[in-house]
C-alpha cells in the first residue's frame, strides 16, 4: 500500500518508514508560529514550564498582525510581551510595524516555509502552507508552547480525502470559488480530522495565490491540513525565497484515500457563502438582490497581489456605490509596494476605496472595519460566523475578489459581468 | 480531574464556533474571568450569569469549529463548567480543551436530554445517565487519557524537562 504526501511528510518527521491513519505520532517541526492574540497565552505557559530557551531561535516566528497597529492598550501590552520575550530569548523572526504582514501571506513570501516542512501555528489558518507541499496545521497556544520548547508536536495521522479537479476555468472564477464550492458540497465538518489533498489539471493551471487561498480554507471544512503536489510553479515560487532547500514528496498512485471526489471546474460560477457558515454557498448571481454596506478585500485568504489585480481590473474607472465602504488590505508590505508600483492605488483611490495597512483586523471583527447592527458585508475573508465582523446581528458574505469588487460598485452582491 | 460529575445541562445546536464561544473583540484579554463573562455572548448575552458552577454544555455536531483561540476552552472553564458533551468536536478545539483541563465527551446526548435537566456522567467509563436514557460516549483516546493523568500538556512537558 502506498502513502499520501501527508503520510510521507509525517513519516519523515517522525523517523519512521511509514505511518498509518489513526496512529498517534510525535513529529519534528520545522517552524512554530504565533500571533499577537495567541502568543501571549503561549508565553505564559512557557514561563510556567520553566524552560530556559526555545528549541531553535531561527524556527520560532511571531507575527503581530491581528490587533495591530494596536487598537487599544491591552493589545499594545500583548505586543510588548512578545517583543520583550523575543529580545530575551533571541527570536530571529519577529515581524511588526512596517515589516508586518498578514502571517499566512508573509511566511511563504519570506521563504520561511518550504516544500516538505512540518509547520504548526497558533492560528487555525496555518493550513495555508499546504499550497507549498508542506504539512501545516493550526494548534492552540499550549500545543505551540510544547512545540517551541521541544521542537516536536504530537499528532494523529489523518485520513486523506482527494479532490481531483479538472476542466477549463471560466473567466472570473478562481481558487476561492472552488474552495467555497467544496465546503458547500461536503459541509463545515465534511473533512473533520482529515487531510484534504487537491490535484488534477485544473489545479496545475492555478497560480500559487489561488492555491494558498484553497489550502487556507481547508480548516473551514474541518480539515487538519490541505495539501498540493509540488510542481514547477511551486519550485519557481520558492526558488529565490526559500531559506532552506525544498524536500519534494508525492502521493503514491496506490495511496489510500477515505474518499476521492471528482470536480469539473468548468461548471463553476462565481460563488458566495451566505451568513453564517462558510458552507452556505450559492452562485453569486442568484443573490444579486442582497444590498451591502461594506466590502473588504484582503486577509490571509485573498490579500495577495493577484487578488488586488482582479479588484483593480474591475474597479478601474468606477466608483464605489454611495454609502458603501470598500476597504482594501494588501496582505504584506511587499504586496503593498507592488500594488502601488503597478498603479492600483490610484485606481482604488479614484474609486473611493480605503487602503489599509496590512492587518487581520476586519476579518475577525478586531478593528478597522467593524459592522454595526443590521449591516451586511461582502468580504474575501474566510469566515462568516455570527458576529464575525462586528455586531451579532450583522452579516458577512464570503466571496472572491471579483465578486467583492463588483459588489462594491453596485452596492449589492454583483458578478463582474454586470460592471465590465 | 474529577471523574464522576453531576450537573444541569445547557443545550446548544450544531457548529457552535469559537467566535460564539468567545468573540474576537475580547481576545486582547487573557484574564479567564473577563473571558468567562462574555462566553456565548452572540447567542445569549445572559449565559455567563445563568450558568452555575458544575453545569454541563450539551451540543450537536462540530462544536468548537473555527479559530484556534485557546481563549474558548478558558472562557467555558471560567464559568465553572467542567465538561462539554457534543456529537462531534472540531479538532483544534478538542486538543485545546484537553490541554487546558476542560473535559470533552463525544455522544448523541442532545437527542435525548432536555435543557435544564440534571445528568450524571462517569468520565472514566464514558457512561452518561439522563432522564430518558443511558448513553455510552465514545472512549477518550488512550493518549489523551495519559495526558490527563499526567495533569495536562504543560505538566507533562515540565516533567519531561526535569527528567
Amino acid at each position: 500500500m502506498g502513502m499520501t504526501i501527508t503520510e510521507k511528510i509525517l513519516a519523515a518527521h517522525s523517523e519512521r518508514e511509514r505511518v498509518e491513519p489513526g496512529e498517534i505520532i510525535e513529529a519534528r517541526i520545522d517552524l512554530a508560529l504565533a500571533n499577537d492574540i495567541t502568543a501571549p497565552l503561549s508565553l505564559e505557559e512557557f514561563h510556567k514550564v520553566g524552560a530556559s530557551r526555545v528549541f531553535d531561535e531561527e524556527k520560532v516566528v511571531f507575527v503581530l498582525d491581528h490587533f495591530t497597529p494596536n487598537k487599544d492598550i491591552l493589545s499594545a501590552e500583548n505586543c510588548k510581551i512578545i517583543r520583550e520575550f523575543s529580545k530575551k530569548y533571541g527570536i530571529k523572526h519577529i515581524y511588526e510595524g512596517g515589516e508586518c504582514g498578514v502571517e499566512h501571506a508573509l511566511l511563504p513570501e519570506k521563504g520561511l516555509v518550504v516544500p516538505g516542512d512540518v509547520v504548526i501555528g497558533a492560528d487555525s489558518h496555518t493550513c495555508t502552507y499546504g499550497a507549498l507541499g508542506a504539512f501545516s496545521t493550526g494548534v492552540g497556544s499550549t500545543d505551540l508552547t510544547y512545540g517551541m520548547v521541544t521542537g516536536r508536536i504530537w499528532l494523529k495521522v489523518p485520513e486523506s480525502i482527494k479532490f481531483h479537479c479538472h476542466g477549463q476555468w471560466r473567466e472570473w472564477v478562481s481558487g476561492k470559488d472552488l474552495i467555497l464550492h467544496i465546503i458547500g458540497m461536503i459541509g463545515v465538518d465534511g473533512a473533520l480530522y482529515s487531510s484534504m489533498e487537491f490535484d488534477g489539471d485544473a489545479i496545475s493551471a492555478l497560480s500559487m495565490e489561488s492555491r494558498f487561498t484553497i489550502a487556507n480554507m481547508a480548516i473551514e471544512a474541518g480539515g487538519k491540513n490541505g495539501i498540493f503536489k509540488v510542481d514547477e510553479k511551486t519550485l519557481a515560487y520558492v526558488k529565490d525565497r526559500g531559506q532552506r532547500p525544498p524536500r519534494v514528496y508525492e502521493s503514491d498512485p496506490d495511496a489510500r484515500y477515505r474518499q476521492v471526489i471528482d470536480i469539473d471546474v468548468a461548471a463553476l460560477a462565481p460563488k458566495v457563502a451566505l451568513p453564517s457558515l462558510p458552507s452556505n454557498v450559492t452562485d453569486a448571481e442568484k443573490v444579486s438582490h442582497l444590498e451591502i454596506d461594506q466590502v473588504v478585500i484582503g486577509s490571509c485568504t485573498n490579500g495577495r497581489i493577484e487578488d488586488l489585480e482582479v479588484a483593480a481590473r474591475i474597479l478601474k474607472g468606477h466608483k464605489v456605490a454611495p454609502y458603501v465602504r470598500c476597504i482594501i488590505i494588501p496582505a504584506t508590505p511587499a504586496v503593498y509596494r507592488e500594488a502601488m508600483d503597478r498603479g492600483y492605488f490610484s485606481i482604488f483611490l479614484d474609486a473611493g476605496c480605503i487602503i489599509s495597512p496590512p492587518t487581520c483586523g476586519p476579518c475577525l471583527g478586531g478593528h478597522m472595519g467593524i459592522l454595526a447592527k443590521g449591516e451586511r458585508a461582502v468580504a474575501t475573508t474566510n469566515r462568516n460566523f455570527i458576529g464575525r465582523m462586528g455586531h451579532p446581528e450583522s452579516e458577512v458574505c464570503l466571496a472572491g475578489p471579483a465578486v467583492a469588487a463588483a459588489s462594491a460598485i453596485k452596492g449589492r452582491i454583483a458578478v463582474p459581468g454586470e460592471v465590465m | 480531574m474529577k471523574t464522576n460529575l453531576k450537573g444541569r445541562i445547557w443545550k446548544f445546536g450544531d457548529n457552535i464556533d469559537t467566535d460564539i464561544i468567545i468573540p474576537a473583540i475580547y481576545l486582547a484579554n487573557t484574564d479567564p474571568q473577563v473571558l468567562g463573562a462574555h462566553c456565548m455572548e452572540p447567542l445569549d448575552p445572559d449565559f455567563p450569569k445563568k450558568a452555575k458552577e458544575g453545569d454541563i454544555i450539551v451540543a450537536g455536531l462540530n462544536f468548537g469549529c473555527g479559530s484556534s483561540r485557546e481563549h474558548a476552552p478558558i472562557a467555558i472553564s471560567a464559568l465553572g463548567i467542567p465538561l462539554v458533551i457534543a456529537k462531534s468536536f472540531a479538532r483544534i478545539f478538542y486538543r485545546n480543551a484537553f490541554n487546558k483541563g476542560l473535559a470533552l465527551l463525544e455522544a448523541d446526548l442532545a437527542d435525548y436530554a432536555e435543557e435544564g435537566e440534571e445528568i450524571e456522567v462517569d468520565l472514566g467509563t464514558g457512561i452518561i445517565k439522563c432522564k430518558r436514557a443511558e448513553i455510552q460516549a465514545k472512549p477518550i483516546p488512550p493518549f489523551m487519557v495519559e495526558l490527563i493523568n499526567e495533569g495536562g500538556l504543560i505538566k507533562y512537558l515540565k516533567k519531561k524537562l526535569e527528567d
